[in-house]
């Protein structure tokens, strides 16, 4: 059989860097500090107008708002890649053959779960995936990566493909080639799931529930990240408790210090400008003086 | 009996159907999947649960060969 290893759309999008293991998790951390960039600016400004002047409360409860509705945003924008496709008209035949078809190319309970959610869950070496009519979620440890990827629609017979076939293109393009896949879709979000879950759909979070419980398929040389956590594994395990305990020491610890060095800023900035003041009268006063 | 099948507007639609000891079902199947290569459809085979390939040739023991268009990053 002449075998293709790469995804032949790999070609449309060659200045991307393959995805791999190393590169979802630097795509992760670039999402983490994106997201603390848009949220300590207006978090820090609310504190700043607070901390001079009590009667900016308005302004700052405006800073607040938008420090959550960006994050909100943005995990909206990942949510949005597993609705499903609005259609003018939807043929009940049609869609029963492309979901008869898509029921052959998995397991019963993936098959059960797409009836229940309209997603098809399927695992990887990558992670777990939740593959949908124009997108696919990767879930990895604690991190949920959205890509935006459907049927080409350049292609005029793309435009009235039903429900399953459209997961079916995705669901064999991934199963040909993970990486590949990853690379030639477009990553909407990447967070932490609990904020991809609470933007789903309500029909749709078991099986980003089920996803969850599943491992993904086991991969030679487990990696380690910084931190000493697997990836690619559930976080369910007994350690997470005492880890989640210590990560909120550390955010309260992080707070007071930034308390602190914040009311050290003010008291060094209101005193330079305080001898400015004293210099500026100073000078003032002389001119005035020599005037008169 | 092996099938090839391309996902279109209907669910999917069946091409061909052959058998390798049938030279001239054989001949029609491989002439079928050429003309859907030409239309840019891409063909794939299952491999197995969670594998697929990508084949350019009609793999004649393979029973099942789909058709699929390409996908791109939306």
């Amino acid at each position: 059989m002449a075998t293709i290893e790469v995804l032949p759309e790999v070609a449309a999008v060659h200045w991307r860097p393959r995805v791999d293991a190393d590169r979802l998790r630097l795509m992760g951390r670039v999402w983490t500090l994106t997201m603390v960039a848009h949220v300590v600016p207006f978090l820090g400004a609310a504190t700043l107008l607070m901390a001079v002047e009590p009667l900016a409360l308005p302004v700052a409860l405006i800073c607040v708002a938008h420090a959550w509705i960006i994050p909100e945003l943005y995990a909206q924008r990942g949510a949005n890649v597993l609705r499903p496709r609005r259609r003018a008209r939807r043929t009940p035949e049609p869609e029963q053959r492309s979901v008869g078809l898509l029921g052959d190319l998995v397991g019963h309970e993936a098959r059960e779960l797409h009836s229940r959610t309209g997603l098809v869950l399927e695992p990887g070496r990558l992670g777990v995936w939740l593959v949908g009519e124009a997108g696919a979620v990767l879930l990895r440890g604690r991190r949920a990566y959205c890509y935006c990827v459907k049927v080409d629609p350049r292609q005029a017979a793309a435009a009235e493909l039903p429900s399953g076939d459209r997961i079916a293109h995705l669901l064999l393009a991934l199963r040909s080639d993970e990486q590949g896949f990853a690379t030639v879709a477009n990553l909407a979000f990447a967070g932490a799931h609990w904020r991809l879950r609470r933007r789903m759909r309500k029909e749709m979070r078991p099986a980003l529930k089920a996803a969850r419980s599943t491992p993904g398929e086991p991969v030679s040389g487990v990696r380690r990240n910084i931190r000493g956590r697997l990836e690619g594994m559930s976080t369910s395990t007994p350690s997470s408790g005492a880890s989640l305990g210590r990560r909120a020491l550390a955010l309260i610890v992080l707070l007071i210090a930034a308390w602190v060095l914040f009311k050290v800023v003010i008291g060094v900035v209101t005193a330079v400008a305080t001898v400015v003041v004293v210099v500026l009268a100073i000078c003032a006063v002389i001119w005035a003086i020599r005037v008169l | 009996m092996s099938k090839l099948i391309r996902m279109d507007h209907t669910g999917h639609s069946t091409i061909a159907e052959w058998t390798p000891e049938d030279p001239a079902a054989v001949e029609a199947a491989v002439s079928a999947f050429r003309a859907e290569l030409e239309r840019g459809y891409l063909a794939m085979v299952s491999t197995g649960p969670g594998h697929a390939e990508h084949v350019r040739e009609l793999p004649l023991e393979a029973e099942l060969v789909i058709m699929r268009l390409p996908i791109s990053g939306g």
